[in-house]
């Protein structure tokens, strides 16, 4: 059992996933990260972790990532975890993720790259519910943006200003 | 004026019963310190936080503890546990707790995504059908539509590749085209893949239930799946 994150790092460093942060050079749109608790905490290591600020920094350039304080393994539950999104307590969820939303907020970023579909799901909802303007992307799309095969019909959670980058 | 708590006459019954368990659970550790608290987002939401449920625990409380709803707004997130200096399992008290309700009780929505996956293979309620279908469809679209991508190659069940990877079913129920970037990436660099029809979803609601027989039972349907018929090496987690 590995996950896609490792192997995303493992693949730059060998050459295989030939990536740079050129596209994001003049743009500079600031990104953050969640760290998922079960790659992160609960895996008992910050490897994985690690890895996803390696590649993400490759991806957009290390000038341009924001981390949240605190992070990695001491990183705040998003509060969509635990069947939290289903559970029928949406005020109680909501108000658990007024730490993340007020996380996300302190760094200034314009992106928040959610690695689990669970905290892409519940950041997104936050978010909405309490105003914010970030917008919330999978790690996917950020590496394809990256190397410059991302389909405009792959863009949903981009917002306006990367609408169009490398088309 | 108050009367002192006699210890000798409590009846603590739910701690005995989590304790046999979770062993190393360490409840009567608790030196009442709040660092649990200090850092949990679930802390002071419907009148509760891990300091005050453990005093609960140890105090006999049962009613208190069982009847609140705290269990399913706490996410297990671990933070307690990791940061406590007694090292107190709340987390297992937490799921423990959530086992304790009569199932059908359990919140309905993880119930649901729970049956659903147990029945169809995904959380979602997509079989491994209309999953095969959607992604052999999203694939060809790609190979038509997005240059440089004239031979990706997406399979299912396809026996002997090097690696497995598991799927969150909002994907391909909800939002199919994010698939696309993942499938280039892997494409790019030449990874040997497939997905398993099989308990191919990556969530576990089951395991949110607080249902052992029913995480146990996708998990080892997946395992068996990528053991005995695709005989692949790695499993992928994509998320």
């Amino acid at each position: 059992m590995i996950t896609i994150i490792e192997l995303y790092a493992k693949w730059i460093k060998e050459g295989k996933l030939k990536v740079n942060s050129d596209w994001n050079k003049d743009l500079k749109t600031k990104f953050t990260i969640q760290d998922p608790c079960n790659i992160g905490r609960k895996s008992g290591t910050n490897k994985i972790v690690d890895d996803l600020r390696f590649v993400i920094k490759t991806v957009i350039g290390e000038e341009n990532f924001i981390d949240t304080i605190p992070n990695r393994d001491n990183n705040y539950c998003c509060g969509g975890g635990g069947g939290a999104l289903q559970a029928g307590f949406p005020d109680q969820r909501r108000a658990y993720g007024k730490i993340k939303l007020n996380q996300i907020m302190a760094t200034g970023a314009s992106y928040v790259i959610a690695p689990c579909h669970n905290c892409h799901g519940q950041i997104e909802d936050i978010g909405h519910h309490y105003g914010s303007k970030y917008h919330v992307v999978h790690l996917w799309t950020i590496i394809a943006l990256a190397m410059g095969v991302l389909n405009e019909t792959e863009r949903t959670y981009l917002g306006p200003d990367l609408a169009e980058v490398g088309l | 004026m108050a009367e002192a708590i006699k210890i000798d006459e409590l009846d603590i019954e739910f701690k005995d019963e989590v304790l046999a368990k979770v062993p190393d659970a360490n409840f009567d550790l608790c030196l009442t310190c709040g660092t649990c608290t200090g850092g949990c987002p679930a802390s002071e939401l419907l009148d509760m936080d891990p300091r005050k449920i453990i005093r609960m625990l140890n105090l006999g409380l049962d009613d208190e503890i069982l009847k609140s709803d705290w269990k399913w707004v706490c996410s297990m997130c671990g933070r307690c546990v990791a940061a406590c200096p007694m090292k107190i399992n709340i987390p297992a008290l937490i799921f423990n707790l959530r086992a304790s309700i009569p199932r059908q009780k359990r919140p309905k929505g993880i119930l649901g995504s729970c049956d659903q996956h147990i029945r169809t293979g995904s959380a979602m309620g997509a079989a491994k059908e209309d999953f095969k279908f959607t992604v052999l469809d999203v694939a060809e679209e790609i190979r038509e539509d997005h240059p440089g991508f004239e031979d990706l190659q997406v399979s299912v069940d396809r026996k002997g590749a090097n690696m497995v990877l598991n799927q969150n079913s909002r994907e391909p129920v909800t939002e199919p085209e994010e698939m696309g970037p993942l499938w280039k990436i892997l494409h790019t660099v030449g990874a040997d893949w497939t997905y398993p029809s099989v308990m191919w979803a990556g969530e576990n609601y089951c395991l949110f239930l607080a249902d052992n027989e029913g995480w146990k039972y996708i998990l080892e349907e997946f395992v068996y799946h990528v053991d005995n018929n695709l005989k692949s090496p790695y499993v992928v987690n994509t998320e």
